[in-house]
């Protein structure tokens, strides 16, 4: 569990070009979006792509996005119980 | 009054120029790592400039150092002109990677438009005015200077920000002017050729 | 130095091609008839399932155009920018000889050929370069990439640039192909409709994209005009949201300030605009900022349609494309209804245009928003001759 969320502090760094960033200055409960990382829609999409190429769990419909991509917590543990790679 | 060139920033080869002043210059031949060096020299504290392509790097740089080294506050009622040869081609050589390996990324994907530049100039100066995205094949001073003069005649804008923002890979020139009712250096083809 | 000369400006006339019809006349007819360019497309290249959208038929476009004086090699949208240009460059062959600009108006241009690795043909200012040689205008070509309002942007370009001086007329042209770089983004984004979009519907979930060639001959002589109806460009401005890249700003303040801006310039009240082209993409945030800019410009009252729901979202072409349908079909004092709306989907009571409907038309008002936070608004006046 705590690899799955190192890796998925990397990845989301990678993939939002957060640069300014190390995996350490996220904490697991840290809001991803409003106040926290401040990630904003688009994001969201990339998360979502995230879910669907590294972890086969495709998420139709983006509004049940919201809970998921709470903090990296509700992120990997809901990855855990739905992973199909 | 007469609508003359009052301010006006360059980047080019490595080096940030602002009225003739230079203000930063790297031997950094990479434009990705000569940009964020950039970036941090003249503080910007914007986090979102890590997310844009690099058109949108090079445009919101050249017109944050312009506007940050005015001595009067930006008019609201500033005009964006931008142009370009190569529109935003290496963002969009990345989405057509990624899609040929199964994958098209949103946040690429968003910054596949060179106008997108002007979104994000607009944004972080809360510039709601006129805005256009031109095409050429070079850098063209009649067409710029035309357009401006339009949009201050016809009282469409009170000022213009012009200029060509050309970037492919490591190969880029930016050359923004600040043209304004006011005594400065005249709107003629030459000048604009001697600074570009 | 210039002088300000704001002489009017004139819309003489248009053309254009997509999947409806070869020329604007069987666009008409074939909307007349309800018939749509949008069609359930199966193409594994673009996905593994068939997804709606509005292509051409490019059998019969190579056919079509091999009908044409042409000799030299030339791409898919080539083609169909000569194709749709060829009727205006004809009819206005000496104007074209005659202080005449050419603005191309397009978001990705031969963006295929980026498939074939080729980037030559990928840039834009090339293509300008062989449009303007094949319809022998010698002054330099203007390409207008603005996102989703380089159509109609390109209008009110040519106007301020017959007004500076500097030109006496304008081709105007606006194309983009239905690519899968466009396809595929948008996928990503989860906006395209799993039906044929329906703007300004309760139950529409995104856009259906299109590909389209659209023309018109913009200029300052009246007496060049051959076309009995022509349009006075009265009123244009192009505000920038600056709220997000991506999504319209809630408040539609940047689409409001530009119709503002365009009323105040033709000195009209919002109770002379007889009707709306929009843009009425379908996705859920589009389509209900115009709602609350309409609203705040008091043309909520107004008959507002969307031509999306029949020729799909062809991007750069689209402002341009809805204004060369809009204005025919106001030569016969016409407001088409809003395809594929049914019940209303917006937070505001506006007037979405539910069928055909007869009514004197004067003044007209169209509108695009897109990527970048752009935004343009146009005002045309009927003239007769």
């Amino acid at each position: 569990m705590e690899n799955l969320k190192k890796e998925l502090k990397e990845k989301i760094i990678e993939a939002l070009n957060l640069e300014d960033l190390t995996p350490e200055d996220i904490k697991d409960d840290e809001l991803l979006f409003g106040e926290g990382l401040e990630l904003d829609s688009i994001d969201a999409l990339e998360l979502i792509i995230i879910l669907d190429k590294d972890y086969g769990i495709k998420l139709d419909d983006p509004k049940k996005g919201k809970k998921i991509f709470e903090s990296i917590e509700t992120m990997a543990n809901y990855i855990n119980e739905n992973r199909s790679k | 009054m007469k609508s003359e060139i009052t301010h006006y920033c360059q980047i080019k080869n490595g080096k940030v120029i602002f009225d003739e002043n230079l203000l930063y210059e790297d031997k950094e031949v990479d434009f990705q790592k000569f940009i964020k060096n950039a970036y941090q020299f003249f503080e910007l504290d914007y986090r979102k400039f890590y997310k844009m392509d690099p058109l949108c790097k090079l445009a919101v740089m050249n017109s944050s150092v312009l506007i940050a080294n005015l001595t009067e506050k930006l008019d609201p009622k500033t005009a964006l002109l931008l142009t370009n040869k190569s529109a935003c081609v290496d963002i969009d050589l990345k989405h057509q990677k990624s899609i040929t390996e199964g994958f098209a990324r949103p946040a690429d994907f968003v910054y596949t438009l060179p106008n997108i530049s002007l979104g994000e100039i607009s944004i972080k100066n809360k510039l709601r005015s006129e805005n256009s995205f031109f095409i050429f094949e070079t850098f063209n001073p009649e067409f710029l200077i035309t357009y401006t003069q339009q949009l201050i005649q016809t009282k469409k804008a009170n000022a213009v920000l012009a200029g060509w923002v050309e970037i492919a890979e490591n190969d880029y020139n930016a050359l923004l002017f600040l043209v304004e009712k006011k005594k400065g250096i005249a709107l003629k083809k030459e000048n604009l050729l001697n600074l570009i | 130095m210039n002088t300000i000369k704001s002489e009017a400006v004139f819309f003489a006339e248009g053309e254009c091609i997509t999947p409806l019809g070869w020329t604007l006349q069987k666009n008409i007819e074939n909307l007349k008839a309800d018939k749509s360019a949008i069609t359930e497309v199966k193409d594994k290249n673009f996905a593994e399932n068939p997804f709606y959208g509005a292509v051409l038929n490019k059998e019969k476009l190579n056919q079509k155009f091999e009908n044409l004086a042409y000799q030299e090699e030339f791409s898919t949208l080539e083609k169909m920018i000569l194709l749709a240009s060829e009727n205006i460059k004809n009819t206005y062959e000496n104007a074209l000889k005659d202080k005449c600009g050419l603005i191309i108006s397009s978001t990705k241009g031969n963006i295929t050929a980026l498939e074939n690795e080729d980037i030559s043909a990928y840039f834009l200012s090339n293509l300008a370069q062989k449009i303007g040689k094949a319809l022998k205008i010698k002054s330099q070509p203007i390409v207008l990439s603005n996102a989703c309002v380089s159509g109609i942007m390109a209008i009110s370009v040519a106007k301020r640039l017959i007004q500076s001086g500097a030109y006496n007329h304008f081709i105007v042209i606006g194309a983009d192909l239905f690519s899968k770089f466009v396809f595929s983004g948008f996928q990503s984004f989860q906006a395209i409709s799993k039906k044929p979009c329906k703007p300004y519907d309760k139950s529409r979930d995104g856009i259906t994209l299109g590909e389209a060639a659209a023309v018109a001959f913009i200029t300052k002589d009246k007496e060049k005009i051959k076309n009995k109806t022509y349009f006075e460009i009265i009123g244009d401005s192009s505000i920038n949201d600056a709220n997000h890249i991506s999504g319209p700003s809630r408040t539609g303040e940047g689409l409001f300030q530009s119709i503002e801006n365009a009323k105040k310039e033709a000195d009209i009240s919002a109770e002379k605009v007889a009707c709306i082209s929009s843009h009425g993409t379908a996705t859920l945030y589009n389509d209900e900022m115009e709602a609350q800019a309409f609203t705040r410009a008091k043309l909520q009252e107004k008959p507002v349609f969307s031509l999306k729901g029949r020729f799909g979202h062809t991007l750069g072409a689209a402002g341009l494309l809805e204004t060369v349908i809009t204005l025919k079909f106001a030569e016969e004092n016409l407001i088409p209804p809003s395809f594929n709306y049914e019940k209303h989907g917006l937070t505001l009571p506006l007037n979405i245009s539910s069928t055909f409907q007869e009514k004197e038309m004067d003044i007209i008002l169209k509108t695009a928003s897109g990527f970048g936070g752009s935004n343009t608004a146009v005002l045309f006046k009927k003239h007769h001759s």
